[in-house]
């Protein structure tokens, strides 16, 4: 059984729909891409999935159903959301953004050497620990925005186009550590991007959305020499 | 100077009443942006309940305690019942909730308690108090303490603890804190809990010194008020800071400043506000955010 399901969901914004059936699958320990162009749907998926989005269909995440469940609860199932333009707390310095990515973990948990972990995986964080979110670079702030969902030990991450708005070399840093925390802690992904060439180097499996629902689907070397993939996507 | 310094202490003790209004209207102002109209009005209504409590032979500080208690309940249960169906609703539209609110409540008060006047006995003992050759009122002095102590637990509430945290990020950025798994209703009823806690204790201070009728804290709400956008409304050091000087800056006016006879005290403290709002419209301690995208 998949960690994560979508069987035919559907959403709209108002009178605009947005998903008119999309399924997919993401398998537990497995990176799942989401390719497609402007307005085909992929931020809806996982804001489907989130709960930030009212739809209809069934996800499946873990055995249960989602249902009409908020994203409050999502989280708590262990699903972390980084959104589109990253959701960082600017006005909270960055040690108070990784605190509330940790919100709801058990009172008891270490706090601590979670954030040793994340000191492991950046750096930076150190010394920049008291210092307000806003203050950061847009690279900072995609790291930090990773380390807070990190920081909820998730079953799944949904990672909403890391690449957008970043220098390249920043870019690849970020898919390196996606890849290193999959590889490494088994950590499952499912990531939306419009760098086709990124996604899938880092992922196993990739979807192709098109106006709101799957055009294509297969492993990502499979995809990467699909015809209409390398003209659409990779532009070659 | 004695007089000086005496005028002083006594402002700072108003100035404590009218922060920790003006902190109740900030509380709620930060995180939705609805100035709170009904705070006076629900502060009144729970001075009303200590009054009661007193009267009935309970211990002032046991009383004093309850009132707290029943004031955190009383805010969060407004929340949750008369403002969350207006919560999607426009900001106008929950404002003139409030305004329904503070004359329901102000008829209440006199539905339940009659409109005459009712003495309030203070904490403080009324006696002064010798400092330095100076004679200072303590209940003033208490006063003071007790504000600056209700301030200060708030801080490190905010601060240091989890719940604290969840209440700032739900106010900064509720979509990514609904993410991380806050549940966001639920820290706008504790804001309005904490809100209606800080009003109980402003009222609970000012009672014994303007005596405890249903429209007490209508001239202290306007105070509050001025207080509030004078250090910036979106600011709760602003609003501290914005009282204790507002009441400070009313008291040196009145004593100093032979024109100003306590009947102006209240078109200063709207004056305040006019060139507050003229001049720095974002407050002494506006929000000084850097925004990088």
């Amino acid at each position: 059984m998949p960690l994560l399901e979508l069987s035919d969901v559907e959403a709209r914004y108002g009178p605009i729909v947005a998903l008119q059936g999309v399924s997919l699958a993401v398998d537990e320990g497995q990176v799942v891409a989401v390719l497609g162009a402007n307005g085909a749907g992929k931020t809806t998926t996982l804001r489907a999935v989130s709960g930030t989005v009212r739809k209809s269909g069934r996800i499946a995440f873990a055995g249960q159903e989602l249902g009409r469940r908020g994203p409050e609860a999502v989280a708590r199932l262990g699903v972390a959301h980084v959104p589109e333009g990253r959701g960082t707390f600017v006005e909270l310095t960055v040690w108070e953004n990784l605190r509330l990515g940790a919100y709801t973990r058990s009172r008891g948990a270490d706090l601590k050497a979670d954030l040793a972990r994340m000191v492991d995986y950046f750096p930076w964080i150190e010394e920049r620990r008291d210092q307000q979110a806003a203050t950061l670079s847009g690279g900072e702030q995609q790291m930090l925005a990773l380390a807070r969902a990190l920081m909820s030990r998730p079953r799944l991450l949904l990672l909403d186009e890391p690449s957008l708005g970043l220098a390249p070399l920043v870019t690849r840093e970020i898919f390196r550590i996606v890849r290193e925390l999959n590889e490494q802690e088994g950590l499952s992904v499912l990531v939306v991007e419009q760098n086709a060439n990124l996604a899938l180097d880092a992922a196993e499996h990739a979807y192709v959305l098109e106006v709101g629902r799957v055009a294509l689907d297969g492993p990502s070397q499979e995809l990467r020499s699909h015809p209409s993939v390398r003209k659409s996507y990779l532009g070659y | 100077m004695q007089q000086f310094l005496q005028q002083v202490v006594s402002g700072l003790a108003s100035g404590g009443v009218y922060a920790s209004l003006a902190l109740a209207l900030v509380l709620i102002y930060r995180s939705t942006e609805v100035i709170n109209f009904a705070q006076g009005e629900m502060a009144t209504f729970t001075t009303y309940v200590a009054w009661q409590l007193i009267d009935w032979g309970v211990p002032f500080w046991v009383a004093f305690f309850a009132t707290l208690a029943f004031a955190f309940v009383f805010g969060v249960a407004i929340e949750r019942v008369v403002i969350r169906p207006f919560e999607h609703g426009p900001v106008l539209t929950v404002v003139i909730v409030t305004i329904g609110l503070l004359v329901l409540l102000n008829g209440l008060d006199g539905w339940i308690w009659g409109a005459e006047i009712k003495s309030f006995h203070s904490a403080f003992p009324t006696r002064p108090i010798d400092i330095g050759g100076v004679a200072f009122s303590l209940q003033d002095i208490g006063v003071i303490a007790v504000s600056l102590l209700a301030v200060f637990l708030l801080w490190l509430f905010f601060r240091y603890t989890k719940v604290g945290l969840a209440m700032r990020a739900a106010a900064v950025n509720p979509d990514s804190a609904r993410l991380t798994g806050v549940r966001v209703g639920w820290m706008l009823a504790l804001g309005w809990g904490l809100a209606s806690m800080l009003g109980a204790l402003s009222g609970l201070m000012i009672a014994p010194v303007v005596f405890l009728d249903p429209n007490m804290m209508q001239v202290v709400l306007i105070y509050a008020f001025a207080a509030a956008v004078l250090g910036g409304l979106q600011s709760p050091a602003g609003a501290v800071v914005g009282g204790l000087l507002l009441g400070v800056m009313l008291n040196l006016l009145g004593t100093y400043v032979h024109p100003v006879t306590p009947e102006l005290r209240l078109p200063v403290a709207l004056l305040v506000l006019l060139i507050v709002l003229l001049v720095k419209p974002s407050g002494l301690f506006g929000r000084a955010v850097v925004r990088k995208v």
